[in-house]
């Protein structure tokens, strides 16, 4: 029973039952996204035009890097500022929608039905990749949606082409295969579901200190290492470049690392967790 | 005078399990996939050791249960009930001895062993966001039965244990006999050769614990084998071929219902009287008796046999007095399991 079918069927089966899940329960994912359309509206229509007058001559203008200085001349109106919110936005969009996987994760191993999943004769790592598929695929819709949220407000990608699109899908869905894995390690020592949405804090909370609203050089000096030594910002930058032509630099290959690196971290992680769990 | 029996373990209202069940099991195993011969024993361990931290959980358990019995551990909280069944599901892994479960070795075989086995938890193991159905259908998937065929056991199992009705509704809407009922029909979806049933009629209504009774009594006639774990002795008595009391991580007494019973010492004669003078002239021709003045109640020790109740009576005539009642009381599983376990309660 070693050859892979089975736990690929598992696997199929464990992604369609969280799948069930997010279609009966659409509230859940829905709530999640008011945190990142919320503040899509919020920094574009009332903050919007201090925030864009106040970086226009530092770092936004119409260039919109991190340290390309003042790019264009005097576009520092609302449409620039939402392009330079948009992507930034987009990964907070999957740092909340893996706090429900968090959750999820964590009733499965409260309720009981996990332990029923062990006692059966099916691949043991299917749970949890039926967790990580499902909740890459819900990122995935859930960042289309608030995509087409602020494309309803004006944020246009000015020159991207079909493989910078494509390559930034690729991002996002690393992206969020990253983080998932972080937020089911996470779920997996919550003893509950509260404690589970405590713990998948910092993936709200780190995007807020990233360059997603502002760039970095514009933050206070003691932040500029948080903001900077984080996963989000280099995959904001990159995103950026990707959508808006901005300069991408350094930032086109630490995005990638940092995914990879959450990856393997959140995977052996979370197996290590998942199997002791089930052999005390 | 009247005579009435009463908390007498009465065998004649139960059928006999044992025989019901040892036909079954050869059809089971001839219909079944497995072609294996059916093992002798469906669970038997040796020396089964537990301890989380330094607390010692399971102090050297030893098993053995026939195939197609019912086997009933017994036991108040905490002796280490759940952690049996979640070492011989392969749940959790012993710190020492060995044992086997359906003819596999739980140490080197645990997949086997799990594909042999259905397991019931202690708390309702369904999944609520989802209907009754799709349980069932998600058992059948992981079971990986094709399709059509998955939906044609899970019907049958719905209608089965009476959940057709309700199968469209979220599990999360079931009343607690339901999704007890919902969790067996599940266990049942694998076509298991051994089932476990960590205290299925825990927080149970009577109604609906009469109903889980009548599900278990039916299992064995499949040629199921049942562990079950209970901590009520009317439960193991009505149901188990065998019976053992685990007190503390270790099995204080272990066989039939009748055998420990037997056990312990307990039978009597209650003779009670409404005359005073009645009661004095009994307790002086029954000298061995215990006395309950405010009562005015004798205890007569005696197994209640025809003999023993017929050289009481003759004795009571003799002496020229006549009891208002008279009730004959033999050892139950109370007995037993508050003897057993006497020495270490609190």
């Amino acid at each position: 029973m070693s050859s892979p079918a089975p736990a690929v069927r598992n696997s199929a089966t464990m992604l369609r039952r969280n799948l069930l899940h997010a279609r009966r329960y659409p509230s859940l994912t829905l709530n999640l996204l008011l945190t990142p359309i919320m503040l899509l509206l919020l920094f574009v229509y009332v903050f919007g035009d201090t925030m864009s007058a106040g970086m226009s001559m530092s770092s936004m203008g119409m260039g919109m890097g991190t340290g390309t200085g003042p790019g264009g001349a005097g576009g520092a109106d609302r449409s620039a500022y939402v392009a330079y919110l948009v992507p930034g936005l987009l990964l907070m969009t999957i740092g909340s929608t893996t706090v429900g996987t968090a959750v999820s994760v964590s009733n499965d191993m409260t309720e009981g039905i996990v332990a029923r999943f062990r006692t059966m004769p099916i691949h043991r790592g299917s749970v949890l990749t039926g967790h990580v598929i499902g909740s890459v695929l819900q990122s995935v819709v859930s960042v289309v949606l608030v995509g087409a949220v602020a494309a309803a407000i004006g944020f246009r990608s000015t020159d991207a082409t079909a493989l910078e699109w494509l390559a930034a899908l690729g991002l996002l869905t690393l992206f969020a295969t990253a983080l998932t894995w972080i937020a089911v390690g996470m779920g997996l020592i919550s003893p509950n579901a509260e404690a589970a949405s405590n713990n998948a804090l910092p993936l709200i909370f780190l995007p807020l200190v990233s360059s997603t609203f502002v760039p970095i050089d514009a933050m206070p000096g003691w932040i500029q290492p948080v903001a900077e030594y984080q996963p989000f910002t280099p995959a904001i930058e990159t995103l950026r470049g990707l959508l808006l032509g901005t300069e991408i630099g350094h930032n086109g290959w630490l995005a990638p690392a940092w995914c990879l690196a959450l990856c393997a971290l959140g995977y052996f992680w979370s197996r290590s967790v998942f199997d002791k769990s089930g052999r005390k | 005078m009247s005579v009435m029996p009463t908390s007498s373990y009465d065998g004649g209202t139960q059928p006999p399990p044992a025989t019901s069940s040892a036909s079954s099991v050869s059809a089971a195993s001839g219909s079944g996939s497995v072609s294996a011969l059916p093992p002798v024993s469906a669970v038997s361990a040796i020396g089964l050791c537990k301890a989380y931290g330094d607390k010692t959980v399971l102090d050297g358990i030893d098993l053995r249960i026939p195939a197609g019995s019912v086997f009933a551990l017994l036991g108040p909280n905490g002796a280490g009930k759940t952690t049996t069944v979640q070492i011989l599901s392969t749940l959790v892994s012993a710190d020492g001895g060995q044992a086997q479960v359906a003819g596999h070795d739980l140490a080197t075989a645990g997949r086997r062993v799990r594909a042999a086995i259905g397991v019931t938890g202690q708390f309702s193991a369904v999944d609520g966001l989802i209907t009754g159905e799709e349980n069932m259908l998600l058992m059948a998937d992981l079971h990986l039965l094709p399709r059509r065929e998955g939906r044609r056991v899970a019907a049958g199992l719905l209608e089965r244990f009476g959940l057709t009705e309700v199968a469209r509704k979220p599990a999360s809407t079931y009343s607690g006999g339901m999704r007890r009922r919902l969790d067996i029909a599940m266990t049942l979806v694998g076509s298991p050769r051994v089932i476990f049933l960590d205290e299925p009629t825990t927080g149970l209504d009577p109604r609906s614990r009469h109903n889980m009774w009548q599900i278990i009594r039916e299992l064995v006639t499949d040629g199921v084998t049942v562990f079950l774990t209970t901590q009520y002795l009317e439960e193991a008595d009505e149901l188990a071929d065998r019976v053992a009391v685990l007190n503390n991580g270790r099995i204080a007494a272990e066989g039939t219902p009748g055998e420990l019973k037997r056990l312990v010492p307990g039978g009597h004669v209650r003779l009670r009287f409404t005359a005073p003078d009645a009661y004095r002239a009994a307790a002086a021709a029954l000298p061995e008796s215990t006395r309950d003045d405010a009562d005015l109640t004798l205890q007569v020790p005696g197994d209640g046999s025809q003999r023993a109740l017929r050289s009481l009576l003759d004795r009571l005539d003799t002496a020229g007095v006549e009891a208002d009642e008279l009730t004959v009381h033999t050892p139950d599983l109370d007995d037993v399991f508050f003897a057993l376990t006497k020495e270490t309660a609190r």
